[in-house]
């Protein structure tokens, strides 16, 4: 019986580097690592011979200096004599507080947007592509700075709302809307004020539970618990009893008119709000498609397999449409999120003080760190991206289809 | 007919006429019951919409219609108005070289239109496929043509550069048939040094006798909307090469070639143009050979391209991935190589799936580009916001400006989209 064994293999060759696919790819691997070490190298020589011939050096002391600005917009208190770096902290927040508000806005826009997009009421659906069409093909910053000129030039100034024939009136009373900001009603803390908080918060994790043991309930004994009820229930009324039992501690700070402007309550900054409204509806017009295709993309099929099975209107979109077009939104909806945050950034061109005014602008240019500054700029958006594409890998692993 | 008791008293021997649908179902009124007042609800949105519609347009449509055309400053847009809230236009009519061409000199404009009409006889080829392919030869010179229609200066610069790119092609044609890849690399080493060794002392001494050569402009002069057309044209069509690079590179199989292609998509996606912009502006010098000091514009385009490479490659990898993976293995089965099996069989298929998304980069990035306005360039809301607002005859006039602006955007952005749509029922090629 004849045995066929394996040919010889021949000698190891020089050229099998590069024409045998077994070591080609090691080799291109290897080539293509050595550029960009040596492309990097290159950088970062050239950069060290820059600043050697400028005298400069690589240090971050200067976030421990005094910065010696004034930001008009902070969430924690920041005074003149502070240092560069608890500026750069103040930006942070203010990032974070715009993207927040930009964000659920958008949100809301959006998911209005689209659905109504889809409507069978022609006028509305029209109006809403005409929507969606003029924001999405006109660039941010121009919708920024409309906005703000909106907030600056075409509301009236303080002094409008002053003596007997006053041209501008506060909205219910309550709110001012002028050139050097909005005024709103601020909340009051006092004494006791953090147990009412304290049970509106305990009584959200109460329906939370509630829900839960409705489900176990459900699946268990077959048994439907009135849900929505329970919950608005459980909502309003241990949090109005506790209000009330403390007597009243949470109060209303409502802006007044005093000398040239108004005192008492809330300032909310005009750039804040041109920022905030210009992001939220430009990228709420991005949801909008976003939404409209989620449920474009669940086939009619489902909801006819769902009515079939006797399922009514409210509980067929609540427990098979949604949740499937959940599946395509939120994606494209995170990503979304992510945009939004990033396009924050153009904070820079009205002047609100967020990361890139801050750290990006005032202490770039006062103290000429530019290297330094821009650096930890990028870190900063970075690990704002790595970490919303984090819970987005999470989610979708999550929301999966689980294939054979 | 008729016998006995089955007498029938009447037969209708031939159908009825079809009769005319009601009045409450078909035509205008019809179409007004189905589609705006089908139910309560539906009647107090579309109302309620009317309403809107009417408030905006009775906002808006005065404000333009009686708006002052013929003024020399805000002031006396002011008078001629007498109180009457109304746009003043005078200022786009007064302005608009500089909105267009920013500092661009006057008497040049007619270079920029035709570098600008050029630009759509040489997209014409790659847009309609019904066209000539001839005229892809156009196509090709284009870059160089435009170049030097721009910025003027010697012709001799861009036929060499251009020399350079045949150079590139005669080593890649004479190599293909041993490696695709091998035979990129040698043209891309051989262009390469073509440019740097011989294209400035051929180009002076061409140029010595033979002038042929425009008037230079520097690219500072250059401003207003031609900026973002710049940026804009050159990031999408540097980007889509380099994207799809990145993007193979990302679905590789060699582990460094990925981790390479996935931190630069990564690094770029996850931080703002804005700070790239930044880069460009302030910090590229710092990373080139001391005493190099390299146009503006041209660190700007090179930034941009990078930035919208990266978003390029995700666009293409959606591509990649929603191919079947029989298509992969079809390539392999007929003993194609990886190049050939790229180019043949999988970008082909990929590229198409993923048209909307690489449009839909394009216009994204052709809007960001307003954003060299924040590191003083002078694009077309640079130049709104700096000289003509700062100015004192235009001081405040913001809403004309932006509006025109915003249009002038509109109407490519759009008509880009439009295109695209058009483009994706072209090349539908599955039944539905």
């Amino acid at each position: 019986m004849a045995s066929i064994s394996d040919p010889a293999q021949p000698a190891f060759r020089l050229s099998m580097l590069v024409n045998d696919t077994r070591y080609r790819g090691i080799t291109f691997q290897i080539i293509a690592f050595l550029a960009i070490v040596f492309f990097f190298g290159w950088l970062i020589w050239n950069a060290t011979q820059n600043l050697a011939a400028l005298g400069q050096d690589i240090s971050y002391k200067f976030l421990g200096e005094q910065a010696g600005y004034d930001i008009n917009q902070q969430l924690i208190p920041f005074v003149s004599t502070d240092t560069h770096f608890r500026a750069a902290m103040v930006g942070i927040l203010n990032t974070l507080l715009v993207a927040f508000l930009g964000c659920i806005t958008a949100t809301i826009i959006g998911v209005v947007v689209g659905v109504l997009r889809l409507s069978k009421n022609w006028l509305v659906a029209k109006v809403m592509s005409v929507y969606v069409e003029i924001f999405r093909n006109v660039p941010v910053l121009i919708w920024i700075l409309i906005i703000f000129s909106v907030m600056s030039n075409a509301l009236p100034s303080p002094r409008d709302f002053r003596g007997d024939n006053a041209t501008a009136s506060m909205v219910f009373d309550a709110m001012a809307f002028t050139n050097r900001g909005v005024y709103v009603p601020g909340p009051v803390w006092e004494a006791g004020s953090g147990i009412v908080v304290a049970v509106f918060l305990a009584s959200i994790v109460g329906i939370f539970f509630l829900r839960r043991y409705a489900t176990k309930l459900l699946y268990d004994t077959g048994r439907e618990l009135p849900v929505l009820q329970l919950s608005l229930g459980l909502f309003f009324v241990p949090a109005l009893i506790a209000y009330f039992v403390m007597g009243s501690p949470i109060g209303l700070d409502y802006p007044e008119l005093k000398g040239f402007n108004f005192q008492g309550g809330l300032k909310v900054q005009g750039t804040l709000i041109a920022l905030w409204w210009a992001l939220a509806l430009y990228t709420g017009a991005f949801i909008a498609e976003n939404v409209r295709a989620g449920i474009l993309a669940v086939s009619k099929g489902q909801t006819e397999a769902a009515a079939a099975l006797g399922l009514r209107p409210g509980k067929i979109m609540r427990l098979v449409v949604l949740p499937q077009a959940l599946r395509v939104i939120i994606p494209p909806l995170i990503s979304q999120y992510l945009n939004l945050t990033k396009n924050s950034s153009l904070a820079a061109a009205i002047g609100y003080m967020d990361i890139t005014g801050t750290l990006g602008g005032i202490t770039l240019n006062q103290t000429g760190r530019s290297f330094e500054a821009v650096l930890l700029l990028m870190l900063f958006y970075l690990m704002i991206s790595l970490a919303i594409s984090g819970v987005m890998n999470l989610y979708n692993n999550a929301v999966k289809l689980k294939e054979r | 007919m008729s016998q006995g008791d089955h007498s029938v008293a009447f037969v209708r021997h031939d159908p009825l006429p079809p009769q005319a649908p009601p009045v409450s179902q078909a035509g205008v009124i019809g179409w007004l019951r189905t589609n705006l007042f089908s139910s309560i609800g539906n009647s107090i949105m579309t109302l309620i919409t009317l309403y809107v519609i009417y408030a905006l347009l009775a906002a808006i449509v005065p404000w333009i219609a009686n708006g002052v055309w013929d003024a020399s400053s805000i002031r006396e847009c002011r008078e001629q108005l007498q109180g009457v809230n109304a746009a003043c236009w005078a200022v786009i009519e007064e302005r608009w070289p500089q909105l267009v061409f920013g500092n661009y000199p006057p008497e040049h404009y007619g270079r920029a239109v035709l570098a600008f009409v050029l630009l759509f006889v040489a997209l014409a080829p790659v847009l309609y496929f019904g066209l000539p392919r001839k005229m892809l030869w156009f196509t090709g010179l284009y870059p160089f043509l435009a170049y030097w229609l721009i910025w003027g200066g010697t012709l001799w610069i861009p036929i060499m550069a251009l020399v350079g790119v045949v150079v590139g092609f005669v080593v890649f044609r004479l190599l293909e048939e041993k490696s695709f890849f091998g035979a990129m690399v040698a043209a891309l080493a051989a262009a390469l040094a073509f440019w740097i060794v011989l294209t400035a002392p051929l180009a002076e001494a061409l140029a010595g006798v033979l002038p042929l050569a425009l008037t230079p402009v520097a690219s500072r002069e250059i401003g207003g909307f031609m900026i973002n057309f710049i940026l804009g044209t050159s990031g999408i069509a540097l980007s889509l090469p380099l994207g799809i690079m990145l993007a193979l590179g990302r679905q590789s199989t060699l582990p460094i070639i990925k981790m390479i292609c996935v931190i630069f998509i990564e690094f770029v996606r996850g931080v703002p143009l804005i700070t790239l912009l930044f880069v460009a502006s302030v910090m590229l010098a710092y990373f080139l050979p001391p005493g190099t000091n390299f146009d503006l514009m041209l660190r700007v385009i090179i930034m941009v391209t990078l930035f919208a490479a990266a978003y390029m490659a995700e666009a293409i990898r959606g591509g990649l991935a929603a191919l079947p993976k029989g298509q992969y293995e079809a390539g392999d089965s007929l003993g194609l190589d990886y190049w050939q099996k790229m180019r043949l069989i999988v970008l082909p298929q990929a590229l198409k799936i993923s048209i909307p998304s690489i449009v839909n980069i394009a216009i994204g990035l052709f809007k960001d580009t307003t954003l060299v306005s924040i590191i003083s360039m002078f694009d077309v809301i640079g130049m709104i916001r700096g000289p003509i607002l700062s100015s004192t005859e235009w001081f405040g006039v913001y809403w004309e400006l932006l509006g025109f602006a915003g249009v002038l955007f509109f109407v490519f952005c759009y008509g880009i989209s439009q295109y695209s749509q058009w483009l994706e029922r072209k090349l539908a090629t599955d039944h539905r």
